[in-house]
């Protein structure tokens, strides 16, 4: 076990560099720089500008520093946001973001595994029916559509929950539904499924057999199996989820790290941008981590090979 | 066979009836639609400023008085004829690319496998944003770059496949032959991968079309005065306070096409489960993850 946790973890921060990597060259490659405007810069202050960021070093001299600066947890200074390090910018953002993202993971899976469930003991009946044809809307649903008619509906026509921003509890209830969406239809798709497949295992027979009331042969003999397939889908989902939608972000005027994201490309604000990236790239490989080792614990099939 | 059990899965029940019709009424419409209507796409009309469907604007117009039902057919040829192509893209990368590291396997398939992986970490926004930077703003040169991330999915199924068709007495055949490796590729894996693949591709679909309109959306797209779903839904949620109609019917469009592919792919897949290898690790419960 201890074997496989290392080899997972140097892989992880393997590709961890690699995404890195790839991204300071991706960025370096586009056209126009940070201090490019509809007025040039005189030569000089330019001089100055590129020496005091850094950017009249050669390439591969601006990326071993850069990857020490990181090293420190220092992800250096916004080339565009005057007086503000991109720690500060990123600590600001990421706390609603994780928020948001957070809330809408909770939503998710507890609705999501609910109806799954629900629909999955059923299969075939009027009830599996009706919640299938619902999930099946829900995932054709986009967000750049829910997100506004909710705004629409709940904000402006009804009048119940303010229309964007942060601040009160309020705030924090349509935009993780609207995120949540597609994610809860998923969920309850894959719980569906895989409860019916459980639902002909022989094992089941032999717990009903022993006269098991139906209650307990769900908690323990169908629930730890049927969410496997859910548990793998979450990782890759939390980490969608965490890292907070963009469109979300924009249509409820949500102060997030991912207009950062945005505004950092255009701008060819380097650092920014690389920032933002360093911490996606963090969780969304750190819940993959996680729900690779939650599987091992979960599925007795799995014997890793030491 | 194969177009018998094409056809039974297109249409054998009521609601794979329906959205067959739909999809092909939707085409039909992206096509021909704009002949039908007397408007063109950016043409104002100043009596019927944000006006409400009328016998005259069967969709209303929007808030600069453009005719709506005109303007979401183009947008619905933009963003299927996108979809095509990335999905089109995406196959041909995809396909050379998995059936190449699952048959030669080893270091090979190790290194070949991890840049999917790699890029699978790489959020999708990111993506999306660098190439418009490094493309500018060329809707079909992004576009065809967009195919260039969804592969990925396509890749991995194929690697899958092959991996499996690797140790078939077939192929075993082939190479004592001395078929050269790049031929036993191309005449006898591809072929028999290219169904799992196809299903892979027909989620594709509407996957290419959520993250057009969500690029489009964000103003990063299609530019005006030519038009997508996804910057019709965009103007529509400027506007929707004082004329809903702008956001539900680009909205409603969108969200069928998206509905019916949805059930149509994973109604493919389930037939070629039912009769093959069961395969294929493709649903659309992975369609709205990469937005």
């Amino acid at each position: 076990m201890v074997r496989y946790l290392l080899i997972r973890l140097g892989l992880t921060l393997l590709t961890f560099w690699l995404i890195v990597t790839v991204v300071f060259f991706l960025m370096r490659l586009a056209p126009g720089g940070p201090f490019d405007g509809e007025r040039r810069l005189p030569p000089e202050v330019e001089t100055n500008l590129r020496a005091a960021y850094n950017l009249d070093q050669s390439l591969p001299r601006q990326y071993i520093d850069y990857l020490a600066m990181l090293g420190r947890g220092d992800l250096g200074p916004s080339f565009r946001q005057k007086d503000f390090s991109v720690n500060e910018l990123v600590a600001t953002g990421l706390p609603v973001s994780l928020t948001i993202g957070g809330l809408a993971l909770l939503i998710a899976t507890t609705v999501g595994i609910a109806v799954g469930l629900k629909a999955g003991l059923a299969p075939n009946t009027r009830t599996d029916t009706w919640l299938m044809g619902l999930t099946n809307v829900g995932m054709a649903l986009p967000t750049i559509i829910v997100a506004p008619l909710l705004v629409l509906i709940f904000g402006v026509a009804l009048g119940w929950l303010p229309t964007g921003g942060i601040g009160s509890f309020n705030h924090y209830i349509l935009p993780p539904i609207a995120l949540a969406m597609p994610f809860t239809a998923a969920i309850a798709r894959l719980t569906r499924g895989s409860v019916v497949e459980t639902l002909s295992e022989g094992h089941l027979q032999t717990a009903r057999a022993k006269g098991l009331p139906e209650s307990l042969i769900i908690r323990r003999h169908i629930l730890p199996i049927a969410l496997l397939p859910v548990v793998s889908y979450l990782g890759p989902a939390a980490a969608a989820l965490l890292t907070g939608s963009v469109v979300i972000e924009q249509v409820f005027e949500l102060p997030g790290i991912g207009r950062y994201l945005v505004q950092g490309a255009l701008n060819r604000d380097y650092t920014l941008v690389m920032g933002v990236v360093v911490v996606y790239a963090a969780l969304i490989l750190l819940f993959n981590l996680l729900v690779d080792l939650a599987y091992v614990r979960m599925d007795p099939r799995i014997r890793l090979q030491t | 066979m194969i177009r018998s059990r094409l056809t039974r899965v297109l249409f054998d029940t009521h609601l794979a009836r329906a959205c067959s019709l739909i999809l092909i009424t939707i085409v039909l419409l992206a096509w021909l639609g704009p002949v039908f209507s007397s408007w063109e796409y950016d043409q104002i009309d100043w009596d019927a400023l944000e006006s409400p469907p009328s016998l005259q604007h069967w969709f209303g117009t929007d808030f600069i008085g453009r005719d709506l039902f005109v303007r979401s057919m183009l947008g619905a040829r933009v963003s299927l004829g996108i979809a095509l192509i990335a999905t089109l893209v995406s196959v041909i990368v995809g396909i050379p690319w998995g059936a190449v590291a699952g048959y030669l396997g080893g270091r090979t398939d190790q290194l070949m496998m991890r840049i999917v992986d790699v890029l699978y970490a790489l959020p999708f926004i990111l993506i999306v944003i660098l190439l418009v930077v490094i493309f500018g703003r060329n809707p079909y040169l992004l576009f065809m770059a967009l195919g260039a991330i969804f592969w990925l999915d396509i890749a991995r199924i194929v690697r899958g496949q092959t991996f499996r068709l690797r140790e078939q007495p077939f192929i075993g055949a082939a190479r004592i032959l001395g078929v050269a490796t790049p031929a036993i590729i191309w005449r006898h894996v591809v072929p028999n991968v290219l169904g799992p693949a196809l299903v892979s591709a027909t989620l594709t679909i509407p996957g290419v079309i959520l993250a057009e309109s969500f690029i489009s959306f964000l103003g990063l797209g299609i530019q005006e005065p030519n038009t997508s779903w996804g910057v019709l839904i965009a103007d529509g949620t400027q506007t929707m306070e004082s004329s809903p109609w702008t956001l539900i019917f680009p909205g409603t469009l969108l969200a069928m096409t998206i509905w019916c592919t949805n059930m149509l792919g994973d109604r493919l897949r389930d037939q070629l489960d039912a009769t093959g290898a069961g395969y294929t690790r493709t649903s659309s419960t992975r369609t709205h993850m990469r937005t």
